[in-house]
């Protein structure tokens, strides 16, 4: 079964979110903005005003650092575009959605069901994943212009808030929904189903880890 | 004598082509992959990486928006001289990877690890890595330049005897569980595996075989070539596939180097080059003729030998 595919305004209406179920292929259509930790440290800890009208102007919530340089005139190179880790960004988000009303986290890997009921779902929001993971030509391409780079003097540009205009960007993955259904874990609880026969006749390293035992105590071996 | 100018040109070149050119022989493994993968999740991933490449290398855009972390692989014949020497041949490089982060662009992933410096071109204390090997005989340079990811996929392991060939698949099958999960090995890849050397010589060792073997390409020693297929098989039956997702594939090809070790260990390491396998070959000789290749061919029997002393002098004293 080929899986739906769906266009998304990056200011999404709630029943919007609504329809969308996990595993349909979403294209992006709005300005999206790039944040990661650089910004939500700054934002948020050192409570530096958000030099954009959110969730007004966008909705959506991009963990990515591009390809791109800013040219000495002033302008934009804007070459591939590919997400980061999302898990680690955990710690800031709950705050970082009151704040900025943001519908849809973008990422990569998505983050864990127990996020998503605690504070995407009260906001109504739903994580998207990108493909791949590297799809950052196509997803480039997606992108028509750039319409503004915040903070990249105080965060470098891999850090910076980068302001895109979407254009059928994509393809995007939903990897969440309104229940706090997680994608990942679904396909992580059938793949585990196999891994005790496919570990048969393996032992335990003879000197075991911390980390593998949360017994401090244990003599690890 | 090689010319510096000739260098830096080359390099800059290499630069652009390992952002943007997927190596045919990745290529030819995922279009493999793609053809047998069942699950549907997985073969919509697989599918869209191949339009990827095409979208790269149509719009001469880098494939992935994390560029990795840019290095070098040098290596040359023993009667290569190069031009201002191995100053002007490290400045060349630090020149050609500082000026293609802004010219392809690439991602500025170099940061300072604690105060997140960031001078936007990759080039900081000790980056990018530049590492030499020696050939012997001839009068030429090769330049490889590796812009592996750099945050998942990789693990290290003291080993010892008494765990045996059943450990080495037990660490595999850790590390490829427990990164694939959610995809953040960026599978599927061309997994290395380093056996035995000392810590470091065995992730040295572990990211050669990962970063500068072809698919298809197996160890000259038969056994652990038999091990490589046999780790690949074990690696594509975990019924996990690209992003984690339920499929078949994930692994495209696996490679194993070794190094002598303590009598006492078994070092182990494994790393996964991802999804977008950047690596990119130059080899320029001293007449200024300059060709490009996707084969880094490190692993000569010369980079592998045993002796005390290279074969042809042996021979000599027969």
């Amino acid at each position: 079964m080929k899986p739906r595919e769906i266009r998304l305004s990056t200011t999404p209406t709630a029943e919007d979110i609504a329809a969308l179920r996990l595993g349909d292929i979403v294209y992006l259509d709005g300005l999206m903005y790039t944040a990661r930790e650089g910004v939500y440290m700054r934002a948020l800890e050192e409570k530096a005003n958000i030099p954009m009208e959110l969730p007004s102007e966008s909705a959506a919530n991009f963990h990515c650092s591009p390809a791109a340089t800013i040219r000495p005139d002033g302008s934009f190179n804007m070459g591939a575009v590919t997400a980061t880790a999302s898990f680690r960004f955990a710690k800031w988000l709950p705050e970082w959605m009151a704040k900025t009303g943001a519908k849809l986290i973008i990422g990569k890997g998505g983050m864990t069901s127990r996020d998503y009921k605690q504070y995407f779902v009260p906001n109504g929001a739903v994580y998207l994943t990108t493909v791949g993971y590297g799809t950052g030509a196509l997803l480039g391409r997606g992108v028509d212009n750039v319409e503004a780079v915040h903070w990249h003097e105080e965060l470098g540009l891999a850090q910076a808030m980068w302001v895109l205009k979407c254009n059928r960007m994509g393809p995007f993955i939903v990897a969440s929904d309104l229940e706090g259904n997680c994608l990942f874990e679904r396909e992580n609880e059938r793949i585990a189903q196999n891994l005790d026969r496919l570990y048969e006749g393996t032992k335990p390293a003879v000197l075991k880890r911390y980390g593998e035992t949360d017994d401090r105590s244990d003599e690890l071996i | 004598m090689i010319s510096i100018d000739l260098i830096q040109s080359t390099a800059e070149t290499l630069m652009d082509k390992a952002a943007i050119e997927i190596p045919e022989d990745y290529l030819d493994g995922l279009k493999a992959a793609a053809k047998t993968e069942e699950g549907e999740l997985s073969a919509f991933v697989l599918d869209a990486m191949l339009k990827n490449y095409e979208a790269a290398k149509e719009d001469r855009r880098a494939m992935c928006g994390d560029t990795g972390t840019p290095r070098w692989y040098v290596k040359m014949g023993n009667e290569t001289q190069i031009e201002g020497g191995p100053i002007a041949l490290e400045t060349a490089l630090r020149r050609a990877t500082a000026n293609r982060t802004n010219g392809v662009p690439l991602r500025p992933n170099r940061v300072h690890p604690l105060w997140r410096t960031d001078h936007n071109n990759n080039v900081g204390i000790g980056a990018p890595e530049i590492e030499y090997g020696y050939e012997p005989g001839g009068e030429w340079i090769d330049l490889i330049t590796v812009h592996k990811g750099g945050l998942f996929g990789t693990d290290y392991r003291m080993l010892f005897p008494s765990d045996g060939i059943e450990g080495i698949k037990r660490f595999y099958l850790d590390c490829l569980v427990a990164f694939g999960k959610r995809g953040l090995a960026c599978q599927p890849a061309i997994i290395g595996i380093g056996l035995g050397g000392c810590k470091d010589t065995c992730m040295v060792l572990g990211k050669r075989a990962a970063c500068l073997r072809v698919v298809g390409s197996r160890n000259t020693d038969p056994r652990v070539a038999e091990l490589e297929d046999e780790l690949k098989e074990l690696g594509n039956s975990i019924g996990m596939g690209a992003m984690g997702f339920v499929g078949k594939n994930m692994v495209i090809d696996t490679h194993i180097e070794v190094g002598y070790c303590h009598t006492g260990g078994m070092q182990m390491s494994v790393h996964a080059f991802c999804l977008s396998s950047r690596r990119a070959v130059a080899r320029i000789f001293a007449d200024g003729r300059v060709e490009y290749r996707t084969d880094p061919d490190w692993f000569t029997d010369y980079q592998r030998r045993e002796t005390v002393e290279w074969e042809p002098v042996m021979e000599a004293a027969e």
